[in-house]
């Protein structure tokens, strides 16, 4: 027999529910779609640093799951990353790496390089040939400068002044090539993200509801969470629906009281010597 | 279950074709149909019979669909049996779904394209109110269309101010909760306290993506109380990727429906009695309109007033069985 207990694993994936699921594809069943981020991610530079941008929607198959979903992922307090593609695989590869980035931090006693994120991340994607599907914008400042870099699910790089990804990144892209010119200022290139990113939630259909803007500069971050709200929920009514108490047909009912558990104060009395 | 068994009685030209299983889709031909099964007389049949042109004889269909199928009477039906006529049997291989021919145990999978998530069929909701959270599921489990059981449970208790409920195949859910109580209680003799629900969702988010390759097919909707007793709610996707929500959260095969009814019944800040009702009101109607799920409801509203202890309420409802 194999093992009886199960030790907490030490990390990576596991493959071992592989072989069932496979059994089960071939009987016929489909498998489920994945929540992904349909998505428009931007990145532009601009003379004092780097702004990214992205929408917030989150759709899992042609529903929207989430409607204020967070795509600007932080990695280390001077560089941020956007994601899309697969929800769990973007999450999952950006935390990852962002507390890889903090063990070096630790360990050489610097500021992260946009570079370092680069290299991890892109190792990670080619080691998985492209199974891990996460498409990133990366953007940061650090000792060397501002940075942005896009990285492919199969684990290519591009290092741009401005760039686009997702499902809406034509959109946007058409937008930036049209009025993206060197050395904007802080207030344009944030007009500019914001109007790219409206291009994508407008045109495509994958992209929608809000727009999250990141400003990263020598020395400080601004996160700009729903720095545009243009799709408004205006079609509520405002006395809402209201259900009378009792209305609801109940067959049973359990009421338990929880008991309030005595805590165990932490870093209690001294030791006596 | 449902015994596949193919019975051919060539009679000229034509032969007569018995084949059983259960169908999602209808298939059906000019001049062959299919299907009903050895348990023909406990479902609910629709029959169809066009008339042919042009001189071919006459052809019946029948179509056999779940109980929630409607049912048409058949005049010419004989003691419950009903044959149908074809032309060959090299017909049969020509239909657009696969036959499973033989044996009797393998009628799980054999003709539906289904979805691993419309299995066992499931509805979830959670919704956060003012110091109180409740969450409900449905009450059925399915095999496919069949029902099996009426009083499955999908909520469970992790501690007394934690609750998971897990749709999808029934069987990963209940190994998923196995596991999630395993650490959950290796945290509580390491930690000597319960884990938050940030914490716990962040574990079940690290177990699904564990299995990134070869995933549970769960998705989990957490519920619990946090500091300060502020309500928070999650739901997931079965690989982990996290949604926390102010309002509220679904999950399911009928999540579609969910959605809909709670975007126009949720209001924010309700009170327990107000938010019981309002979740009971979008459960009910939601599984109304999705065959996989239903059968009753359970509901389970957990409510931190300030001066009496913690109450936990837990409610059967009465709901369509069908």
């Amino acid at each position: 027999m194999g093992r009886m207990t199960e030790l907490p694993t030490k990390g990576g994936f596991s493959f071992d529910l592989c072989t069932r699921n496979d059994m089960l594809l071939k009987n016929g069943l489909q498998m489920p779609p994945f929540r992904k981020t349909g998505t428009t991610i931007v990145g532009l530079v601009f003379q004092d640093g780097v702004v990214l941008g992205a929408d917030t929607r989150a759709t899992e198959g042609p529903i929207v799951a989430d409607k204020n979903f967070e795509k600007i992922h932080f990695m280390a307090p001077n560089i941020y990353c956007c994601g899309a593609g697969t929800a769990a695989d973007t999450e999952a590869v950006t935390d990852m790496v962002s507390s890889q980035l903090q063990l070096h931090r630790y360990a050489t006693g610097r500021e992260s390089r946009v570079v370092t994120a680069l290299t991890l991340l892109k190792s990670h994607l080619f080691s998985y040939q492209g199974h891990v599907s996460a498409a990133l914008v990366l953007g940061g400042f650090d000792v060397t400068g501002p940075h942005l870099h896009t990285v492919y699910p199969h684990g290519s790089t591009d290092t741009l002044p401005f760039a686009t990804m997702g499902s809406g990144s034509l959109a946007a892209m058409s937008v930036f090539e049209s009025k993206y010119r060197e050395g904007l200022t802080r207030e344009e290139g944030i007009e500019l993200v914001a109007e790219a990113i409206c291009a994508g939630i407008f045109n495509d259909l994958g992209s929608g509801s809000n727009v999250d803007v990141c400003v990263i500069t020598e020395g400080k971050t601004e996160y700009l969470r729903n720095y545009q709200l243009p799709n408004p929920r205006t079609y509520i009514s405002s006395k809402g629906y209201t259900f009378v108490k009792g209305q609801t047909e109940v067959l049973s009912t359990k009421i338990t009281s929880i008991q309030p558990k005595v805590e165990a104060v932490e870093g209690g009395d001294a030791m006596e010597e | 279950m449902y015994k596949l068994i193919i019975k051919i009685n060539v009679v000229g030209k034509l032969g007569r074709v018995w084949i059983a299983y259960m169908p999602t889709q209808l298939v059906w031909d000019k001049r062959f149909f299919v299907v009903f099964g050895q348990n023909a007389s406990r479902c609910s049949k629709q029959v169809a019979s066009p008339k042919s042109h042009g001189g071919e004889k006459l052809i019946r269909c029948l179509v056999i669909g779940s109980a929630c199928s409607h049912s048409h009477p058949l005049p010419y039906l004989e003691k419950k049996k009903v044959y149908f006529l074809a032309r060959s049997i090299s017909l049969l291989s020509s239909l657009s779904f696969p036959l499973a021919l033989s044996s009797p145990t393998n009628h799980l999978y054999s003709l539906a394209a289904m979805s691993i998530f419309e299995y066992n069929g499931s509805a979830l909701v959670a919704m956060v109110g003012k110091n109180c959270f409740a969450i409900a599921s449905d009450r059925r489990l399915g095999v496919q269309l069949q029902t099996v059981a009426t009083d499955f449970q999908r909520v469970f208790k992790i501690h007394d101010r934690l609750y998971i409920g897990l749709s999808g195949l029934a069987t990963d859910a209940q190994t998923m909760y196995q596991k999630l109580v395993f650490r959950h209680k290796l945290y509580q003799l390491r930690e000597e306290r319960d884990m938050k629900p940030q914490t716990f969702a962040s574990l079940v988010s690290a177990l699904l993506y564990e299995k990134r390759f070869g995933p549970f097919f769960c998705q989990p909707v957490i519920a619990g109380l946090g500091d300060n007793d502020e309500p928070f709610i999650c739901t997931m996707d079965c690989l982990g990727a996290k949604e926390l929500a102010k309002d509220f959260v679904v999950s399911g095969t009928a999540s579609e429906s969910l959605y809909g009814a709670c975007e126009s019944m949720y209001k924010p800040d309700m009170e327990p009695e107000e938010l019981f009702e309002t979740i009971s009101q979008a459960l009910l109607s939601s599984v109304d309109r999705d065959c996989l799920s239903g059968w009753g409801g359970y509901v389970l509203l957990v409510y931190a007033a300030l001066l009496t202890p913690t109450e936990v309420q837990e409610k059967i409802l009465k709901g369509r069985m069908d």
